[in-house]
C-alpha cells in the first residue's frame, strides 16, 4: 500500500498541525510515513502544501511524483485548483472547504477570484468525486475559525479508501493537544465525518 | 509513558521533522554545547536542542550572528566538549571568515558545522549552494538524504570530527529539514567530559603553510574513512545503460522515478553522502559500470564538476564516457529540483512519453486563465503595514524621491506592494545600513534624494551595528528606522539581544537599542507604527535632519500578540459611509492599504471586513477618508 495525500491551503490555516496529526496516527498504526511541508513565507499568508505519504514498505521521497495524490484536502478553494495539473489525475478524490481567503491582489482589485460555482465544476469534471463542505461556518458554529482543520480531518477521514479512521485520529489527540482543548477537537472531527456521510446520501 | 524525542532509550520509531532528526543525531553524539543565528530552514535544530536542555546536561543559545556562533562552539570543543553550530546558507557566508582560518588551527572535541541550504530560496535572498565552502576550506562534507540519514549520519561527523581535528560539515536543504518521517531513535550516552583547555596546546594558523599541508593531510584521512562509508552506496544493474549520480534528498526523487518509468533494468543509482572529499576509488570502482552517466544534485553542479575532474585522472583506463547533468542542459542550473523534473529528464534519455502529461495539459487549459498567483503580504495587524505607509506617506509629503534601503526580516516584503514598493535594495543582514553609509556621502556629487534605512531589532544586533558605527564616524548623512517588533519574526520568533529572555528561557537584561545609539550621540526618537499619522509626522520631520539619526518604530509582531492575549478591536465597515468604487480612484483602502482583513463585498460593491481572518489591530481604521472604518 502506498496512499498520497495533500492538504493544501494558505498560511494560518492550521495546515501543518493537520499533516502532524495525520503522520502521528499513522505511525501509531505502524505504517511508514513521509511528509513533505513548504513553509516559505508561509506565516504571511502564503500557500502552504503538505505531501503526507502513507506506506506498509519502505520509505518514500518528500515529495509527491506528478499526478499521484489520491486524495487531495483542499483547505481553500482557489489553492486546491491550482494544484490540480500538478496533483490530481482522472481518480483524485477533493474534499474542499468551501470558504475563500482572497489573496491580497484580489482585494485590491487586481486580479479576479475565480467564481466558487466554477471550481466545482472543473473539480467535478476532473476528479473522482468532489466533496464541497462548509467546514469554515461549522468551525465558527462550534467555536474559532482555526478548528476547520479539524473538521476537514474528520471528513477525510469518513473516505472508504483513506487507510485511517475517526478511532484513529481520535487516540492521537490527547497526545497533541491540552487536556482541556481535546474535547472541541473531538467534535470537530465528528461534524466533518458526518458532513461526508450526508454528502454521500445526498449523492447516491 | 509516551515516547519522545529526548527519551533515554532508543530503538523506538518517531515522526520526526528532519531538523529534529539531525538535533537527536546531535544529543545521541553527547553534542554538549550549541550555538547558531537563526533562519530558514535550520531555526529548529536549535530549538530542539534547547527543548532537550531543560531535562539534558547541554548548553545551547542563540548567538547574535553566524560568525559568533561558530566561534563560542569552537571554544567548547577546545576545551574538550563536544560542539555543534547551525546555520542557513547566508550564515555560512557570515561564519566564513572564522572558518577558513579555523580549519588551518584545527579542533578538539568533535564539532559539527550545519548548513541549511535554501534551493530556490523558498524563504532566502538567494540560494547559493554552501558545499562550495567544503572545497574552498578543505572540510569534510556530509549530505544525508533522508531523515533517518540526517540522525545517523550525526555520529559519523561528530566521530570524523574528533578523529582528524577538525571541523566536519553537514549539509541539508529545505526540503530535508522540513521533512517529517519516521525514524528509528538510539539509545542517548551519558555524559561525563568536564570542559578543561589544556594550556599544552594551541590553535593558530601559523607557520601557514605547514597548517595548510596539514589541513590537506585531514582531509585525506577523511576520504580514506570515506570509501568504505556504507553511505555511499550503489544500487542496480550489473552494467545498466545509464548510472545516475546522485546526493542528498533528490535521491528519494530518482529512485521512484526509475520505479515508474520500469527502467530498474536499465538504470543504476550511484548514491554519494559524503561529498567532500570524493570517495574516489569507490567512485572510480562504478564509473566502470556503464558508459552514461547524469548527475541530479542541488543547487549547483558540485559533484558534476569534480566528478568530472577525477573521471579525467583516470580516462586513459575507463575510456570514453558521456556524462549529463546541467552542463547539458538536462537538468536545470537554477532553482529547487522536483520528482517532475527527474521523471521528464529520464523519460527524454531514454525516449519514453509520460501518461500522465495528457491529464496535466488538460487541467492546465481548465485552470490556468482563472487562478491567480497570490501575493505575500504582512499578517493582519502586521506593525510593518503601518511603518511602510507612514514611511511612504513622508516621502510623498517630502517630494525630493526618496527612497528606502531594505534589509533581511518580515519587512524585506517592502520590495512588494504590501510594503507599498518603498523598499529598493536588499542583499544581506546588516547591508541596509552599509548602503546608506554611501549614499549619505553622494552629496559632494550633487545626489539630493533622502534615504530611508529599515532594519529590524534582531538584524540591527546581527550586523548593523558596524555600519552605524561607520556612518558616525564618516559623518555620513543617514537615517536608520529600526522596525523594532520584539522578535525575529521571520524566522519563527526566537528570543535575541532585545528580548528579555534566553532560548534556554533564563531571563536577560534587555540590549538596549536607544542606549545604544545615545552612547555613540546619535539622536533618537521612538514612534508608534499604530499610530500612522503621528508616525509619519516624526518620520516627515526627521527627514528633514541631517546627520546620523535613528527612529525605532516600535510595535510588537502581531503574531506574538495573537498569542498573548489579541487585539483591542472588532471592527466593522459602516456601508452607508464607504464610498467604494468611487473613493481615492476606487475603494481606496482595498487598493492601497492591502491588509487580507479588509476585503471587497462583490454583492454591496462596498469593503468589508473579513471575521475570519481580521485580528482586531484597528490601524485601518486611520486610513479611510470617510471614516467608514469603525473601531467596535
Ligand atoms: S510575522 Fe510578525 S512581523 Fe512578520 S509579517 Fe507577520 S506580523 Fe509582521
Ligand atoms: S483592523 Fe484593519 S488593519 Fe487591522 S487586521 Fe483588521 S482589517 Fe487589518
Amino acid at each position: 500500500m502506498l496512499f498520497n495525500l495533500i492538504i493544501t491551503g494558505v498560511g494560518g490555516q492550521g495546515n501543518v498541525l493537520a499533516s502532524q496529526i495525520v503522520g502521528r496516527t499513522a505511525v501509531k498504526k505502524g505504517m511508514r510515513v513521509t511528509i513533505g511541508e513548504t513553509f516559505g513565507l508561509s506565516q504571511r499568508g502564503g500557500p502552504v502544501m503538505s505531501h503526507i505519504r502513507l506506506s506498509d514498505h519502505g520509505q518514500t521521497g518528500p515529495l509527491i511524483p506528478p499526478c499521484g495524490a489520491h486524495i487531495i484536502l483542499g483547505l481553500e478553494p482557489m489553492e486546491t485548483l491550482r494544484i490540480v495539473p500538478s496533483y490530481g489525475n482522472q481518480h483524485t478524490i477533493y474534499i474542499v472547504n468551501s470558504r475563500p481567503i482572497y489573496p491580497l491582489n484580489v482585494i485590491a482589485g487586481e486580479v479576479v477570484y475565480p467564481d466558487l460555482q466554477t471550481i466545482q465544476n472543473v473539480l467535478t469534471t476532473i476528479s473522482g468525486r468532489l466533496y464541497w463542505i462548509e467546514a469554515t461556518k461549522h468551525a465558527l458554529q462550534l467555536g474559532p475559525a482555526i478548528l476547520m482543520n479539524m473538521i476537514m480531518l474528520g471528513a477525510l477521514c469518513a473516505i472508504d479508501s483513506f487507510p485511517l479512521n475517526r478511532k484513529d485520529f481520535d487516540a492521537v489527540l490527547p497526545d497533541i493537544f491540552p487536556a482541556t482543548k481535546c474535547k472541541l477537537n473531538h467534535e470537530a472531527l465528528a461534524i466533518g465525518e458526518r458532513l461526508i456521510q450526508s454528502d454521500r446520501i445526498s449523492f447516491d | 509513558m509516551m515516547n519522545t524525542i529526548f527519551q533515554k532509550n532508543g530503538g523506538v520509531r518517531l515522526l520526526l521533522q528532519g531538523n529534529e532528526a539531525i538535533a537527536r543525531g546531535a544529543l545521541e553524539s553527547g553534542v554538549m554545547f550549541c550555538a547558531g543565528y537563526p533562519g530558514n530552514p535550520s531555526s529548529e535544530i536549535i530549538e530542539t536542542l534547547a527543548e532537550a536542555a531543560k531535562t539534558l546536561p547541554l548548553y545551547v543559545e542563540w548567538s547574535v550572528n553566524e560568525k559568533v556562533a561558530i566561534e563560542a562552539a569552537t571554544a567548547a570543543s577546545f576545551a574538550g566538549c563536544r560542539a555543534l553550530v547551525s546555520m542557513k546558507q547566508n550564515g555560512v557566508n557570515v561564519a566564513s571568515d572564522f572558518l577558513t582560518n579555523l580549519t588551518l588551527s584545527g579542533t578538539h572535541a568533535g564539532i559539527v558545522l550545519i548548513t541549511c541550504d535554501d534551493p530556490s530560496g523558498i524563504s532566502s535572498t538567494n540560494e547559493e549552494d554552501a558545499r562550495w565552502f567544503a572545497k574552498l576550506a578543505d572540510i569534510p562534507l556530509l549530505e544525508p538524504a533522508t531523515p533517518q540519514e540526517a540522525l545517523d549520519m550525526m555520529r559519523m561527523a561528530f566521530d570524523l570530527s574528533e578523529q582528524i581535528k577538525n571541523i566536519v560539515m553537514f549539509r541539508s536543504v529545505s526540503r530535508l529539514s522540513h521533512t517529517r518521517s519516521d525514524v528509528v531513535i538510539h539509545h542517548l550516552p551519558e555524559i561525563s567530559s568536564r570542559a578543561f583547555f589544556n594550556i599544552r596546546q594551541s590553535f593558530h594558523t601559523f607557520p601557514v603553510v605547514a597548517k595548510h599541508k596539514q589541513r590537506h593531510e585531514k582531509l585525506n584521512q577523511a576520504g580514506d574513512q570515506f570509501e568504505i562509508s556504507e553511505y555511499n552506496t550503489y544500487t542496480g544493474p550489473e552494467h545498466p545503460e545509464l548510472i545516475v549520480i546522485t546526493s542528498g534528498c533528490v535521491y528519494m526523487y530518482v529512485k521512484e522515478a526509475i520505479d515508474m518509468l520500469h527502467l530498474n533494468e536499465n538504470i543504476g543509482i550511484l548514491k554519494i553522502a559524503t561529498t567532500w572529499p570524493l570517495p574516489k576509488a569507490f567512485i572510480i570502482k562504478h564509473l566502470q559500470r556503464s558508459n552514461r552517466f547524469l548527475f541530479v544534485e542541488e543547487v549547483d553542479p558540485f559533484l558534476e564538476e569534480n566528478i568530472q575532474v577525477l573521471y579525467a585522472t583516470a580516462a586513459g583506463q575507463l575510456g570514453i564516457k558521456t556524462f549529463f547533468g546541467k552542463s547539458s542542459g538536462h537538468i536545470p542550473f537554477c532553482g529547487e529540483l522536483t520528482p517532475s523534473i527527474v521523471l521528464d529528464c529520464l523519460a527524454s534519455l531514454f525516449n519514453i512519453k509520460r501518461p500522465e502529461i495528457q491529464f496535466q495539459t488538460h487541467a492546465l487549459t481548465l485552470i490556468q486563465d482563472i487562478t491567480p498567483l497570490r501575493e505575500f503580504g504582512f499578517c493582519p495587524g502586521c506593525p510593518h503595514r503601518g511603518s511602510y505607509y507612514a514611511i511612504k506617506t513622508a516621502l510623498l509629503w517630502d517630494n525630493r524621491d526618496g527612497f528606502v534601503s531594505g534589509d533581511i526580516g518580515c519587512y524585506t516584503m517592502g520590495i512588494w506592494p504590501t510594503g507599498f514598493n518603498q523598499v529598493k535594495s536588499v542583499h544581506a543582514m546588516g547591508s541596509g545600513m552599509g548602503l546608506a553609509c554611501g549614499y549619505g556621502k553622494l552629496d559632494r556629487f550633487g545626489f539630493q534624494q533622502p534615504v530611508i534605512t529599515v532594519c529590524g531589532d534582531s538584524t540591527f544586533f546581527h550586523a548593523a551595528i558596524p555600519a552605524l558605527i561607520n556612518a558616525k564616524f564618516n559623518q555620513a548623512d543617514a537615517f536608520l528606522v529600526v522596525l523594532d517588533n520584539n522578535a525575529t519574526a521571520m524566522t519563527g520568533f526566537q528570543p535575541h539581544p532585545g528580548t528579555s529572555h534566553t532560548v534556554m528561557g533564563n531571563k536577560t537584561e534587555p540590549v538596549d537599542i536607544e542606549a545604544i545609539c545615545r552612547a555613540m550621540n546619535i539622536p533618537v526618537s521612538v514612534a508608534d507604527p499604530y499610530e500612522m499619522l503621528e508616525t509619519t509626522k516624526v518620520v516627515y520631520r526627521m527627514l528633514q535632519e541631517c546627520g546620523v539619526r535613528v527612529l525605532i518604530l516600535r510595535r510588537k509582531c502581531a503574531l506574538i500578540q495573537n498569542k498573548e492575549g489579541g487585539f483591542p478591536y472588532t471592527m466593522k465597515v459602516d456601508i452607508h459611509r464607504c464610498r467604494g468604487e468611487s473613493c481615492g480612484c476606487n475603494r481606496y483602502c482595498n487598493r492601497i492599504f492591502r491588509c487580507p482583513g479588509l476585503i471587497w463585498d462583490e454583492n454591496a460593491k462596498k469593503a468589508l471586513i473579513d471575521e475570519v481572518i481580521c485580528v482586531g489591530c484597528g490601524i485601518c481604521a486611520e486610513i479611510c477618508p470617510q471614516q467608514a472604518i469603525i473601531r467596535l
